[in-house]
């Protein structure tokens, strides 16, 4: 992030302004390409995108799109088991991918000497994973190992993303398991995932973004001799996914045989985060006013003051990124509390909280506290160069523009304590699913 | 997917490495202040941010001592001279920042971070902290409260009874051995053995705060010399006995029943990071289990598919370092998984290591130190860490060079040291009834009890 433009906000204190130097090709193929230089250091981040998430999989293959990610890794047109690995560790780089409700990523981190090698790694498998039976069967023992670690074994392991959705969605896309049912997992066959493969992995399909120590026209030469070569196939029309605010409250329980004192998460659904940015903002700088810290609402009123609960927190996006889904995503809060009878007192505190945002407003200098907060998080996010590509690919792929994120400072000083109040009153407890856990562990 | 036309003509070549540019060096400054505080400040301008990190020494051999620090890092930012809790942290947030406790056994840290126009408040709201925390006492109670709930969490989770067990099978009943306090001891701890705490210990001299981000180094030393001279004094130094040694012995079992997985963990002794052998023994690490292409990944992960993935590590303490191993394992596959993790330990010790596996750690080492360094947080963590232990920028600074001149043979040498099956103790945490019996086919178990 090379220069930093200071920009003022309400009360006259200057709130800086990440500027960043971006640069945009489509190759014939269709895939889209954003090259972000900065040659502070020498290292890179790459990363891909496919806009193909937990949403997408079919009906009856649960934690397909997650699986079908481990696959990506097991070989590719030129590369044998383990070779990816390898290549990037052994050039002294990091990798790793990730699912989400809306994209699937690859990436890589690597001293900028390895630039083309990582290059040619994601192409070879854009083009062609290697997918056989063994590899398939291995990765479903470990993707269920996966589970067992960070679900099934741990206290709280799924709550919520795995346990909210399904009471606040009504459609397989938004309300299934994403993690998938291991009947799924293991019904799943080499046949699924060349469908898959070919359906959704179109170069068209995908944002490539390269971050940090790169000349720009060198990288675009090199960018087109790996990845030029890939057939273009059909890009797949995304459905919209969307469903309309609650009309009535819902309510569900969970039972969770490891925790040792009861949980809640309460979840809204909210407006499209792209198409109503401003009101979307509106809602993440709310999430802050809630729960932020120990200045937060919420905070010191359950926390502090009344003593029910042991920690609050709310946030936007499943994962708790705010820009990491389309419509629809949600709103959640969530709380852990030791006397299972708090439960209605805990939810009234929260209505009472938002009713108060919503008749009253903001205190003089809460907003502006947590807009600078908001901005510098945004900067910090933005620091490693594997971050930044990320974050690149992602707006480009979600927003339809990586240059977004360079306007989000002023467009969070744009939002209004008339906005905020307009987001809390949104959150009434009729649009709310709760799901209330009941702690089957030892104590 | 069929490659087949490709793979006709030859698969295609995998591109070379161009040639290495090298990393700049940080501009930096240090002093000593007057009040005995080791101040460090690297400029890094990345993002218009400034990250620091005041550590403060705080190892002792009280046996409540664990549970009096944690109380007191959960209560120092509840209220000071100018503040109470919620205004306090409403004016860290106003200065886009953020500020955190924490102790460990090694010491006690303030963590924040900030824009970088606004170091010099953030330093004086950390000084208003360090001289006036005030400890309220119905903050105490409370928090002492909500310590006991994050306990019993924290125990709920295998791999924290775990850790626990395999410390306690390390170290026995060294500070080390009881990081997280027992709930019984927070129980009894009051307001006034907290502040006693923190009048004796958080003290400047024998800290180190370090600052890294946005900013000018010889300005900010100033700054901070400014803004924290009103904190002094030295903390009173306690004498703490070293890390007993231990033997291997049987496999300690903890019963966690129902549990769907079986948490493997192992431990042996390391070397610190300033010793000759220590970038031979880091990279002998990588080759057994401390990157993705290690051995005991490829066998166990993806090759066997017992486990979402193996990880060995070093980790480094004030009183020395030590080699953990970790793993969890389908409860099925319990024995066999041990049964793999053995003979992996037993290979490793016995036949040299290859030319071409310490290449790629190699490489891996020094790549991912400046990876891990390349932001302000992870360098300000970093250095924070190394200064704790003595070391400081010039280790990080001239590592590369000690990781490129390592030998095969002296990783072979290394691995055959530390790594043996002899030198290592193992405790396994899992549903005892399903996996008691597979594991006493293999080697001697014994029970382990729960924490209280």
């Amino acid at each position: 992030m090379p220069a930093a433009v200071s920009r003022r906000r309400s009360d006259g204190a200057p709130l800086p302004s990440p500027s960043f130097d971006l640069h945009h090709v489509t190759l014939s193929n269709g895939l889209r390409v954003v090259l972000a230089p900065d040659r502070s250091a020498p290292v890179v981040g790459i990363a891909v995108l496919y806009d193909v998430g937990i949403r997408s999989e079919p009906e009856g293959r649960t934690g397909f799109a997650h699986l079908f990610e481990h696959l990506m890794f097991q070989g590719s047109a030129n590369l044998e088991k383990l070779e990816h690995f390898r290549y990037v560790q052994s050039s002294g780089g990091m990798f790793n991918g990730s699912t989400h409700f809306d994209y699937t990523n690859y990436f890589e981190a690597l001293p900028s000497n390895a630039l083309e090698r990582g290059l040619f790694l994601e192409a070879d498998r854009m083009l062609s994973p290697r997918i056989t039976e063994e590899n398939l069967a291995n990765q479903i023992a470990v993707v269920k190992e996966e589970i067992r670690v960070n679900v099934l074994n741990r206290p709280y392991g799924g709550f919520p993303w795995l346990e909210l959705p399904p009471v606040l969605f009504d459609t397989f896309p938004n309300a299934h398991n994403g993690y998938g049912g291991f009947v799924d997992l293991e019904s799943a066959t080499v046949e699924d995932a060349t469908d898959f493969f070919h359906r959704y992995y179109a170069p068209a399909n995908a944002v490539l973004a390269v971050a940090g120590d790169l000349d720009v026209d060198e990288t675009v030469e090199l960018i087109e001799k790996h990845f030029g070569g890939i057939p273009k196939r059909r890009r797949p029309v995304r459905p919209d996914f969307g469903e309309p605010p609650l009309a009535s409250e819902r309510r569900a329980v969970t039972t969770d045989a490891h925790a040792p004192i009861p949980a809640v998460a309460i979840g809204y659904r909210v407006p499209d985060p792209v198409a109503r940015l401003d009101e979307h903002l509106a809602g993440v700088l709310l999430s802050e006013i809630l729960a932020e810290g120990d200045a937060s609402r919420l905070q010191r009123r359950l926390v502090h003051r009344d003593r029910v609960v042991t920690d609050v927190s709310a946030y936007l996006g499943e994962f708790g990124d705010p820009f990491d889904e389309r419509d629809p995503t949600a709103f959640t809060i969530t709380a852990h509390y030791p006397n299972p009878e708090s439960l209605e007192r805990i939810l009234a505190a929260v209505d009472e909280e938002l009713a108060r945002v919503a008749a009253d407003g903001l205190e003089p200098g809460e907003l502006d506290r947590v807009r600078t907060r908001a901005v510098s998080v945004l900067f910090r996010e933005m620091d490693a160069v594997l971050s930044r590509a990320l974050e690149f690919a992602k707006f480009e792929l979600i927003f339809g523009r990586a240059e977004l994120i360079s306007e989000l400072p002023d467009r969070l000083t744009a939002v209004t304590g008339a906005d905020v109040q307009a987001a809390a009153a949104a959150l009434s407890p009729e649009r709310r699913a709760v799901v209330e856990l009941i702690a089957g562990g030892a104590r | 997917m069929s490659p087949a036309k490709s793979r006709a003509a030859g698969p295609k070549p995998v591109p070379p490495l161009t040639s290495p540019r090298r990393p700049r060096k940080p501009s930096s400054s240090e002093r000593t202040l007057d009040n005995g505080l080791r101040v460090v400040v690297v400029r890094k301008r990345d993002v218009p941010l400034v990250e620091v990190r005041l550590r403060v020494p705080f190892l002792s051999a009280k046996p409540k001592h664990s549970a009096r620090a944690t109380l007191l890092s959960d209560t120092v930012l509840s209220g000071t001279d100018r503040y109470d809790r919620g205004d306090l942290a409403a004016a860290v947030q106003a200065l886009g920042g953020d500020l955190s406790a924490s102790v460990d056994a090694d010491r006690f840290l303030l963590a924040g971070n900030a824009l970088a126009t606004n170091l010099a408040p953030l330093l004086v709201i950390m000084a208003d902290v360090l001289t006036s925390a005030r400890y309220p006492a119905d903050e105490v109670t409370r928090e002492r409260a909500r310590l006991v709930e994050r306990l019993t969490i924290a125990r709920s989770r295998a791999g924290v009874v775990a850790a626990e067990s395999l410390a306690r099978r390390m170290y026995g009943d060294h500070p080390y051995a009881r990081e997280l306090p027992r709930v019984a001891d927070v129980s009894t701890v009051t307001r006034k053995q907290v502040v006693r705490l923190h009048t004796e210990r958080v003290r400047p001299a024998g800290g180190v705060l370090v600052i890294v981000g946005d900013v000018s180094p010889a300005r900010t030393l100033d700054v901070v010399a400014d803004s924290l001279a009103s904190w002094d004094g030295t903390g009173r130094a306690e004498r703490v006995p070293g890390l007993p040694s231990f033997e291997n012995g049987p496999v300690v079992l903890v019963d966690r029943p129902g549990s769907v997985q079986s948490s493997l963990r192992l431990g042996g002794v390391a070397l610190r990071r300033d010793a000759d052998g220590y970038p031979a023994l880091q990279l002998a690490n990588l080759v057994f289990g401390g990157y993705f292409s290690s051995r005991w990944n490829e066998n166990i992960r993806e090759d066997k598919g017992y486990t979402y993935g193996p990880h060995s590590r070093i980790e480094h303490n004030v009183l020395g370092s030590s080699l953990v191993l970790d793993a969890d394992v389908a409860t099925e596959v319990t024995a066999p998984a041990l049964l793999e993790t053995a003979y992996e330990l037993a290979k490793i010790s016995a036949l040299p290591v290859t030319d071409g596996e310490v290449e790629s750690v190699r490489q891996y080492a020094i790549g991912t130190l400046a990876l891990s360094t390349a932001t302000q947080a992870g360098l300000a963590t970093t250095l924070s860490s190394l200064l704790g232990t003595g070391l400081g920028l010039d280790w990080m600074i001239e590592h590369p060079r000690r990781l490129a001149k390592v030998t095969t043979a002296e990783v072979s040498a290394a691995a055959a040291e530390f790594f043996a099956p002899a030198r290592l103790v193992t405790v396994v945490v899992g549903d005892a009834a399903s996996i008691a019996t597979p594991l006493q086919a293999l080697t001697r178990v014994v029970p382990d009890g729960q924490p209280s």
